[in-house]
């Protein structure tokens, strides 16, 4: 049994010599294995009797428990140190770029009609769409502007023939919303319209949302607070909104929406205006074959250009149909 | 319309101050566009007199003048050609301050010393240019400042007038409103009648007087046209800015600024015979006193002799019979032309005056005897002449009716939105000069005036109530009603969820406008011809598109010249083709993509460039978002390239295309790189399905690779039709992983590697039935395209 303590003294030795995982192993199998020399010690105990058995027995045990305990311990370094090995070998430069496909961007008029969109589904108004080339009597007529009206001169309309048009404002889709349907009605119908006007500050083509609330019970001062509500979620601040008397051939009363957007150098109030509004006018209601003395209504027509250059301070009108990418890859984020 | 502040408030003087004024007027529907001086800021400014002048010693253009000023004389080089003795003039004094902050000092003018200038208009900023120096009539007074002597701390109001308020074209409708609005009164200047001294008249007929119910005249014989327009009168037309003319021209001006009556005066000796309010011949010539030829429409109503057209009515007079210097004897004009017979006709000849503005949006019907009274008076004042009685042919059947309006007390309420009470309106309305003809058992029965163009039906005159009460003193409640909110169809992908889609997938949103390029048009879609504009802004926005790409391409070659390499665009819009007397205006989501796979990176120095592929897997990835079976058939259309379009089919149905630009287009506009396009029509690709769950597997999957070699024009969609055909029920994917041309491969010939696997949904499949469905599909791959195993 003095060999005992030597095989002990072997097996620690080894174990601290052991550099790797591998060779720990082997130093296992040598002394603790089935065949190895420690285990082997037990087939000894047969020569001795049944009184020195149990104390040599469990002497071999202790020292089989003490090799074990070593080579776990050691073991549990070798993977550390592995471990490490391998994961500073992973190491990756995180600050470099990743890899793949840019992100996109909405259009800053897309995106500010979808701000006024949903707004407006919120309070319950359906989204309508109509065509863009028109007919007199939809863009016009219907919207009790009769051929010869000097309000005809505020739209310079482009024209196919005497009846065909472009549409020069989004109004044509109430007209026509109301004609296929039966009130209430709360619609808005965002779209292209078109003026033959090209300059610094107007483009032949730009964006209106037109809106349209028709109800038994509905009065202008409603009308003051639905605009008055969009204008201060859409700019996200408690605004002044004032309302100036005004003319649109289709709606009386008939009022122009201005807002304080900063003070002048004499810190007066800077209005600018934001868009037009009214109540239905009864022609109009009565080319759509409803009954005005039943029937209120408002409608209001926002220009989409305007709000989005407010927003997002884009102070040249022509931008937004250049589809510059340098212009339009700022409108990303959302 | 812009006009004197001073001139308003000799009409109407409330206690306010020009910003208040300016407000009150704009909150009340007359909309300010500006405000400015009707000077420069200026000081040291009197009225010289010219004593004397003799010519500079050493220059010629200038003279050495001696000017008198509070009791001295001082010496003044000038060099303006009108500088002569006795002329009144404004003298900068040594010490003075013009516009620009200009100082005059004592100069030497080529050795001359010059104490002071004397001043032309533009000098003072009173005008943008002048031709000499600013001529002061022999009255004014020699010394006194000048800025006190002209009245010159005053302001001209712009005033954007809506078409409906014609009403306030004029001092005196401007003066009513403001009287309205501060309840204060409002004095007109008195008008006289004036004696005829002679008896001569001018036959006037009148064959349209549904056009022109109401013309009247007087001749006025010897008056003096050279004699000079008072100051103060200038000064009014100078302030809402006319030039000075001649005398006849200016009284009529002055009418038109003052009441809102526009008149004409002709030269009598210029005419022929009798005067006839009538519609032009058709292709009737006319000299207008612009100078410009008109050839006239049937539809414009023309002032005529016996032997031509003299005047468009209401619009401008003609060059024959205009008042000229040698006039000696005039026929004044006023009238009343009926608003639609004047509308528009200036517009359609290129022109717009002062006189159709007012016409065409009404005029006060009742005005015309008073007016020829008035500017017969003001024209003696300065021409003198001898007055004869005024001929008159008005058709009162024609003038404009005036109907009773009726106003219900509780729909002002119901429209307002305010509760406002019945002393207070009828005050507002008689104020406003509506009279209450008598009461009604809801309320009134209203009397409009002849000036109000504008006020026919019961909302009109519950907007007047609205808008002198204040619209911002209106009050403000939500809106109540009863809402049934519609379903949402969740089959049907919003259009904004498509575009954050393709947003995601890296494209940008473009949005090009709806009317293009014929020429690059025509290259695009040689078959459709794009619906013309009949008044396009230029000949490169003229046609209508036919489809999004001639835009989007045009938003390509842009950035492309801009250094921009990768662009990846899309835009959704209507598309408009034109199909016998219909037009078609059909939603389009459309995309052009060039430049790398990729942005540039580290892996791949930007290098990996595009292909068909890549492009397609963009739309896949969004078919698979809308749901749907959407195929990819080869296919042909002018802009793309013959070998690399396919058309997109849902339902039996194309709905669409996917391809490279046509090397030939790609080529005339000069592009970098290649260039793919798709154009989907928006409403067929929107609906799919609402999902539904199914149960899934729980046995393993069996896979079975094979590669074939097939001539390369075999599509795989056909392949893949014929492997589907013999998979049996259990095939649940079929995928393509490998395509190989190149060594080992004839040429001609390509390399199909194909992945099919197969699940059971209540079993394992054994070895047996999968061996005898693979033979089967290595079977017809053999017999219907001339496959061979690869091994």
């Amino acid at each position: 049994m003095e060999n005992l303590d030597q095989l002990v003294k072997q097996a620690l030795g080894a174990v601290e010599e052991a550099q790797t995982v591998q060779e720990l192993d082997q130093v296992r199998v040598d002394f603790l294995g089935k065949k190895g020399q420690i285990t082997q010690q037990l087939k000894t105990l047969g020569k001795l009797t049944a009184e020195e058995r149990p104390k040599a027995g469990a002497l071999i045990n202790k020292a089989k428990e003490q090799v074990q305990a070593v080579i776990v311990e050691k073991k549990q370094g070798l993977e550390q140190l592995q471990l490490n090995a391998k994961l500073e070998a992973e190491a990756v430069d995180v600050t470099l770029p990743g890899r793949g496909q840019d992100l996109g961007g909405l259009h800053p008029v897309t995106r500010t009609m979808q701000r006024i969109e949903q707004f407006f589904s919120q309070t319950g108004y359906s989204v309508e769409v109509g065509p863009e080339i028109e007919d007199d009597y939809h863009n016009f007529e219907a919207l009790n502007i009769p051929g010869h009206h000097p309000a005809r001169a505020m739209h310079d309309t482009f024209y196919f023939n005497a009846n065909t048009l472009l549409r020069t404002h989004t109004s044509p889709v109430q007209v026509r919303t109301m004609a296929k349907g039966k009130p209430p009605f709360r619609m808005i119908c965002p779209g292209r319209v078109y003026r033959c006007d090209s300059d610094q500050t107007h483009t032949p083509m730009f964006h209106q949302v037109e809106g349209l609330l028709v109800e038994e019970n509905v009065s202008f001062a409603d009308l003051k607070s639905t605009i008055e509500e969009f204008l201060r979620v859409f700019f996200e601040k408690d605004l002044k909104v004032r309302f100036r008397p005004s003319y649109f051939p289709f709606t009386e009363p008939s009022a122009e929406v201005d807002i304080e957007w900063g003070k002048d150098d004499e810190g007066n109030i800077k209005w600018l205006e934001v868009m037009g509004c009214g109540m239905v006018h009864p022609k109009v209601f009565e080319s759509s074959g409803i009954d005005p003395e039943k029937y209120n209504g408002f409608a209001f027509g926002l220009g989409v250009e305007r709000l989005a250059m407010l927003r997002y301070g884009v102070n040249d009108l022509r931008l937004f149909f250049e589809n510059d990418l340098r212009f339009l890859n700022q409108f990303k984020q959302s | 319309m812009k006009f004197s502040e001073q001139w308003l408030r000799e009409w109407v003087n409330p206690d306010i101050n020009t910003e208040e004024l300016v407000s009150q007027i704009t909150m009340a529907g007359l909309e300010v566009d500006g405000v400015e001086f009707v000077a420069g800021e200026f000081s040291g400014v009197v009225v010289g007199e010219v004593v004397s002048t003799e010519k500079h010693p050493d220059a010629d253009k200038l003279s050495v003048c001696q000017v008198r000023a509070g009791g001295e004389t001082f010496q003044v080089v000038c060099g303006a050609p009108n500088v002569r003795e006795g002329l009144k003039v404004p003298f900068a004094q040594i010490g003075a301050v013009l516009p620009g902050n200009f100082k005059i000092k004592k100069a030497k003018l080529r050795g001359v010393e010059s104490q002071g200038m004397l001043c032309a208009e533009a000098e003072l900023g009173m005008s943008d240019s002048s031709d000499g120096l600013m001529e002061l009539p022999w009255s004014a007074a020699t010394g006194q400042d000048f800025r006190e002597y002209m009245n010159l701390d005053d302001r001209i109001i712009d005033v954007d007038l809506t078409p409906n308020r014609s009403d306030c074209l004029s001092i005196a409708g401007l003066a009513r409103e403001v009287g309205v609005l501060n309840k204060c009164l409002v004095e007109a200047p008195k008008v006289n009648e004036v004696e005829s001294t002679i008896t001569d008249t001018f036959c006037i007929n009148i064959d349209a007087p549904e056009a022109c119910p109401r013309y009247m005249g007087r001749i006025i014989r010897n008056v003096n046209v050279q004699a000079e327009t008072p100051l103060w009168m200038k000064e009014k037309l100078r302030r809402s800015g006319l030039r000075s003319i001649d005398p006849v021209v200016d009284v009529t001006n002055f009418i038109l600024l003052e009441f809102g009556q526009p008149m004409h005066a002709f030269d009598l000796d210029s005419l022929t015979g009798s005067l006839n309010v009538r519609m032009a011949n058709d292709k009737e010539k006319i000299t207008l006193l612009d100078g410009q030829d008109i050839e006239l429409l049937s539809n414009t109503l023309v002032i005529a002799d016996e032997v031509r057209a003299l005047a468009i009515a209401g619009v401008m007079g003609g060059e024959h019979s205009s008042v000229k210097e040698s006039t000696t004897n005039i026929f004044l004009e006023c009238a009343f032309f009926d608003p639609i017979t004047i509308a528009g006709k200036a517009r359609s000849y290129g022109m717009h005056t002062d006189s159709s503005h007012r016409f065409e949006r009404g005029v006060d019907y009742k005005l015309q005897g008073n007016m020829i009274e008035r500017a017969t008076e003001l024209l003696l004042n300065i021409t003198g002449g001898e007055v004869g009685p005024i001929s008159e042919k008005t058709s009162k059947e024609h003038l404009p009716s005036r109907e009773l309006v009726e106003l219900r007390y509780l729909r002002v309420e119901s429209l307002l939105g305010l509760k406002v009470d019945k002393i207070e309106i009828e005050e507002i309305l008689t104020r406003l000069g509506l009279r209450i003809d008598k009461l009604t058992k809801e309320g009134w029965l209203i009397n409009v005036p002849s000036y109000r163009f504008d006020i026919s039906i019961e909302a009109d005159l519950i907007e007047e109530i609205g808008r002198i009460y204040g619209y911002n003193n209106l009050p403000v409640t939500t809106p109540f009603g009863n809402l049934t909110l519609k379903p949402h169809d969740e089959a049907v992908t919003p259009i904004a969820d498509i575009q954050n889609h393709l947003v995601t997938l890296g494209f940008q949103e473009a949005i090009t406008y709806s009317f293009v390029d014929p020429a690059l048009q025509k290259k695009i879609d040689p078959d459709n011809d794009g619906i013309a504009l009949a008044n396009p802004i230029s000949a490169d926005l003229s046609v209508m598109r036919t489809s999004l790409w001639t835009g989007l391409l045009k938003a390509l070659v842009h950035n492309q010249n801009r250094q921009q390499e990768r662009i990846r665009l899309f835009e959704s819009g209507l598309r408009f083709i034109s199909k016998g007397d219909e037009i078609e205006q059909t939603p389009m989501l459309s995309g052009v993509v060039s430049g790398a796979r990729y942005p540039e990176n580290w892996t791949n120095n930007g290098k990996d460039s595009l292909d068909f592929y890549d492009v397609k897997a963009d739309l896949e990835s969004l078919f698979a978002r809308l749901g749907g079976d959407f195929e990819f058939k080869s296919g042909n259309l002018p802009a793309l390239h013959p070998g690399q379009t396919a058309e997109i089919v849902k339902n039996g149905k194309i709905i669409g295309h996917l391809g490279a630009l046509h090397p030939e287009i790609h080529k005339s506009l000069n592009l970098n790189g290649s260039v793919y396009l798709f154009e989907l029509c928006l409403n067929e690709i929107v609906t799919g399905k609402v999902p539904r769950c199914k149960e899934f597997s729980k046995f393993p999957e069996v896979r079975r690779d094979l590669a074939i070699i097939v001539k390369q024009a075999i599509n795989y969609s056909d392949v893949k039709s014929a492997i589907i055909e013999k998979a049996g029920d259990y095939l649940i994917d079929l995928k393509v992983f490998d395509v190989y041309q190149g060594q080992g491969v004839e040429p001609g010939m390509k390399s199909l590697a194909i992945g099919a696997t197969w699940q059971h949904v209540e079993r394992t499949l054994n070895e047996d039935e999968i061996a005898q469905t693979f033979n089967d599909i290595i079977d017809v791959l053999k017999d219907r395209f001339g496959a061979i195993l690869r091994s």
